[in-house]
Parts: C-alpha cells; structure tokens; sequence
C-alpha cells in the first residue's frame, strides 16, 4: 500500500523534463585517506525530482561521498558531476545551486533564527530584499515563527534541525543534499520533517540523503543506495530491493544451526540469514511457509516465530551480513 | 585534461560576507568583549606609564607616560587581531563547524581566510583606534603628527592576524595557545620597545636578533608617527610587516585549503 506521495511523486518523474535528467552523477569515485580507502569505485546517478536515500551504517562512506558531491572533498580518482559540471572545476557554481544539511548545526548560537537565516543569505549573496523575503517564507514552511527572535542556543534540538534545514534552503536549491538529517530527533519532530522533505520533492526539488535508519529510508526515499565498506552493494527502489534480495515476507524463528539442513533440506531456493540461534527465512508467502515446515515435524521453539513483512535491514544483513544500525 | 585547479583567488564579495557573520556576532557580544580588551592598556598606561614614569626624570627627551603611550597602541591592535584569529577562529574551525557550513555555499576556503584576516584586522581598529582616542584624549599623542599612526593600527592588526592563523591552521590541540601567548606575545609585549629602548640595553650583536621581533617594528613606526620623526630605519620596519603578513598569508592559504578541504 504505497502512501499517496509516493504515486504523486511516481506520477511527476514521468513528466516531460524529468525522464532522462540527472542531478548527481559519480563515476568510478575513490577516496583514499591516510590510512584507508573510505569510497570505492563508486558509481552513482541521482535523477531529478527524486528523494535519493543512501543508507548504510557508520563508516559505510556516506558522509565522503555527500562531501565529494558537494565538492568540499576532492575523490582521488573518479569524477562527480552535479548539474552536468565538474564540480573539482566548477565549485562555486555548483554551491550556488544547491543546499547542504550538515551532520552537525553549525548554528551561530547567540544569534536568533531570524539572524542566522540573514547571515547564512549573505553566503549566497543574495540581496537584502531575496534575504528578507526568503527568511520570511523560510520561517513559516518550517514552522519556525513562534520562536524566531530568541537566541539559537535557546531552542530545542528539533526546532534547531529545522532552522538547519531552513538555512541549506536560502537559495532555493535545485539539489537539497542532508546528511543524517534527523539522527537524535523525537518520532513526532521525524515525522514533521519527513513531511517537510516530501513537500520539497512535490515542488521539483531532487533530494539526497544520508540516513542509517532504514525506515526513514523506506518511507522517504523513492530511490536508495545502500552502501558498506565504501561501496554500493545494492541500488533500487525500496520496495524492489526488499523482493529482489530477499522476498516480501520474512519467517522468523529459532532454530539450531544443526537442524536446518534436514529442515530445510529441499528448499534450497528460500533465501535465509542466520544471526546466532535465529534463523530468517524470506518468502513471497511466509505463512505458506511456515505451515510447511510445521508438517515437517519443526524442531523449532514454536513461541519463537514471527511472520512479518520483510525490510531493508533484511536487504542489509542478506548482503552484509551485518546490522545497519551498528552501535548508533 | 588538465588537472582543477588547487586554490581559487580569493572573492571579495564572498570573503566579506564572511567577515560579516562576525561583525553580526560581534554586534551582539561587543559590550563583553570590548571592555576587558580596552582596559588592558590602560591599566599599564596608568600603572607602568603613571606610576613607574613618576621616578623616570625622562626617556628619549620626553615624559615616560608619553615614551609608553605610541607602543601599547600597537600592543592593542596586537591583542586585538590576536584573539580572533586565535581562540576564535580554531573554535569556528574544531568545534563550532562554523567554516565547514560557510563551504556548502559558493564561498571557497581562501574566501574564508581573507574574511577571517579582515575581521581580525577589523578588531585591532577598533581595540588600537579607541585607545588611540583614549592616548589623545590625555595629549599623550601630539597632533597632526600622531594622525600618520592611525593607519599603522590596521596595519599592526594584518601582521598579527596573519601571525596567529599561521599558528592556529597548523596546532592540533587548543591549549597550544598557552604556547603563543605566553611564550610568544608576553614576550614580544615585554621586549620590543614599548617600556625601554631596547638599542640602548642590547650588546651590538643582540641588536640585529631584536630585529626579528615582529612587534618592534610597528612600535617604532607608531612611536616615529607620534613623535613626528622619520628616519631610513622606518622603511625597513614597513617592508618587515608587509613582507613577513604577504609571507605568511600565502602560507596560510595553502594550509587553509588543507584544513577546510580533504
């Protein structure tokens, strides 16, 4: 049951103008630092209009590519081109087009709302009138108006991720690229910004983001990455990812290694994961599945099943064999 | 193909916008900051310049007060492009993430040294220009002679801003500092002019060392605008501050671009 954003969204990619562009594109990106290979031959095409999620856990190399991206990092080899540029060449007119979110705010925190948004306009050299007129929208769409006179450091951790977005959109981006945009928030303030973001892509804006959380991922992104030790290990939309590397439904239940290959002796073609003593079995129709292995006389602690739609974390420990979410 | 280029020329356009982030902070904070700074001379123009100068019949054929007073001009223009580009600029790069946000603009990292020197610069106007004022206020600066040190004040400001951010680019640790202004501006303060002339208690030998102190020469030019005498020894002093801010500002800008690109 995809959401109505996501038909609306579908529905405006296959516009004219949408079909054949794309923002981002990275071919064969390396990024070498001192002591390791944090990006490896990364190929990446981010089309317009689209919210372009890449997940992966801590140190996938999802912070270095956003840097590269937006040309503050140089790859070691590789190019990246944003709007047709080389960004290495074109640095500044690339910025100028686009809006970054950083991991951290980088508020100026005895400033309020109002006079960050002015100072962060100047970077942008917009006039004093766009400046005006801008901070103005920018308060409402992000419902920052209540508090905007008081100083930053005042203000709650969610209202300050909203002025960090509202600051990565003065110059009305063509590309809005966040990194990790809502690590750290409440699930009410996540939801609200998740509304803002699919507001934003409604309008024409292509975004790309950073996320370790794979339900932001499934719900925001129309397109993902998932990347892990600096590569991308798979790439497509959610719901083709989860039934192309494992199936819609997952059979969960415990089961001691030893037993498996006489449970499951003739279903060679179930995809499964194992994590300690839990076994995850993928299937079109896991309920089909499990009334199988009951006939079979199970084996396994039946208070220990659970039958449930089938995610990305699947699709991540399926092709990782790790968790997404490390230690964060 | 050749290769993108390493380092952009520097934006006025954008370096000033940096620079105006820290005048919208500054606006806010002045009361805090100015006051402190602004007293520091003046404490010494009252106790060592007052006090002391009551049992020194002269020095250099004036009043001790009036010896001092030329030399804790440029100690204020020091103090002030010091502690920005000191505390506050390695504050803004390690921890307030302040130059990694400007960078997700079209601003480039030379945009944001030449912001940050001209704010520095910026200070040392205002902390030397008001003690300036303060000095002229009592006729410790006699006048029109004096007016010539007004423009020396930012120009004492470029030679410490361009000092400090050398330092601050390349010290992985913010206690480093103690090292710079305990080891480094405490002495130039005591030693460069400013409290006894220092060709007259130096062995010939010492004197050419003294030459390498970065604070002697805004002094002597300060103290010579005051006075109202020139001599050949000033072109020097202005080809030293000059050359040594030129120097370590093309430095800076490489390691700038290092620290804020990777």
């Amino acid at each position: 049951m995809p959401p109505e954003w996501v038909r609306k969204g579908q529905g405006a990619r296959a516009g004219p103008g949408y079909a054949h562009a794309v923002i981002v594109e990275c071919r064969q990106v390396s990024k070498r630092f001192a002591d390791r290979l944090a990006v490896r031959e990364l190929d990446l095409e981010v089309p317009a209009g689209l919210c372009f999620g890449l997940l992966g856990p801590n140190g996938a190399g999802k912070t270095t590519t956003l840097k590269m991206i937006y040309g503050v990092s140089r790859p070691s080899s590789g190019s990246v081109r944003v709007f047709g540029l080389d960004v290495a060449r074109s640095p500044r007119e690339v910025r100028a087009r686009l809006g970054v979110t950083l991991q951290e705010n980088a508020h100026i925190e005895v400033l309020s709302s109002i006079e960050n948004l002015r100072v962060f306009g100047r970077y942008h050299r917009l006039s004093e009138v766009e400046i005006e007129s801008r901070s103005q929208e920018l308060l409402d769409f992000l419902e920052l108006r209540s508090h905007a006179d008081l100083p930053v450091r005042a203000l709650s951790g969610g209202f300050q991720r909203r002025l960090a977005i509202a600051l990565s959109l003065m110059n009305r981006p063509e590309l809005l690229i966040l990194d990790e945009p809502t690590t750290g928030l409440d699930p009410a303030v996540r939801l609200s910004l998740w509304e803002r973001l699919r507001e934003l892509r409604a309008r024409g804006s292509t975004i790309l983001l950073t996320t370790h959380y794979m339900d932001e991922a499934e719900r925001l992104c129309d397109r993902l990455a998932i990347l892990a030790e600096g590569r991308v290990v798979a790439e497509g939309a959610p719901k083709d990812l989860i039934r192309e590397v494992v199936a819609s439904e997952a059979l969960e239940l415990e089961l001691p290694e030893e037993r498996e290959a006489s449970l499951l002796s003739d279903l060679h073609a179930v995809r499964r994961v194992r994590a300690g003593r839990r076994l995850m079995l993928y299937s079109e129709d896991a309920a089909a599945l499990l009334a199988t292995l009951r006939e079979r006389g199970g084996g396994f602690d039946p208070h220990s099943v659970v039958v449930r739609p089938a995610d990305l974390e699947d699709v991540f420990l399926k092709l990782t064999g790790t968790k997404l979410e490390g230690g964060a | 193909m050749s290769a993108p280029p390493l380092t952009s020329r520097v934006s006025l356009p954008f370096a000033l916008a940096v620079w105006r982030r820290n005048l919208a902070l500054y606006a806010r904070t002045w009361k805090l900051n100015l006051l402190p700074n602004f007293f520091e001379p003046l404490l010494y123009l009252v106790s060592i310049g007052v006090g002391v100068g009551a049992y020194v019949s002269e020095m250099r054929g004036m009043s001790y007060v009036a010896f001092l007073a030329p030399g804790l001009v440029a100690v204020a223009a020091m103090n002030g492009a010091s502690f920005e580009v000191t505390y506050n600029a390695f504050v803004r790069l390690n921890f307030e993430k302040t130059y990694e946000s400007m960078l997700t603009t079209p601003i480039q990292p030379e945009d944001v040294l030449a912001g940050e020197v001209l704010w520095a610069v910026t200070r040392a106007g205002i902390y030397g220009g008001c003690f300036f004022l303060v000095v002229a206020a009592v006729g410790l600066a006699p006048m029109p002679s004096a007016l010539l040190a007004v423009p020396l004040i930012p120009l004492t400001g470029l030679l410490f801003a361009a000092l400090g951010i050398a330092f601050s680019l390349r010290i992985p640790a913010i206690e480093f500092f103690s090292f710079y202004f305990t080891l480094f501006l405490t002495p130039l303060f005591l030693f460069s002019d400013i409290f006894f002339p220092l060709e007259e208690r130096l062995p010939p030998a010492g004197l050419w060392l003294a030459e390498l102190l970065p604070l002697l020469h805004p002094v002597r030019l300060i103290r010579s605008a005051f006075v109202g005498e020139w001599s050949a020894i000033l072109l020097w002093d202005l080809v030293y501050v000059l050359g040594l801010s030129a120097l370590l500002l093309w430095v800076a800008a490489r390691v700038t671009r290092r620290r804020l690109t990777g």
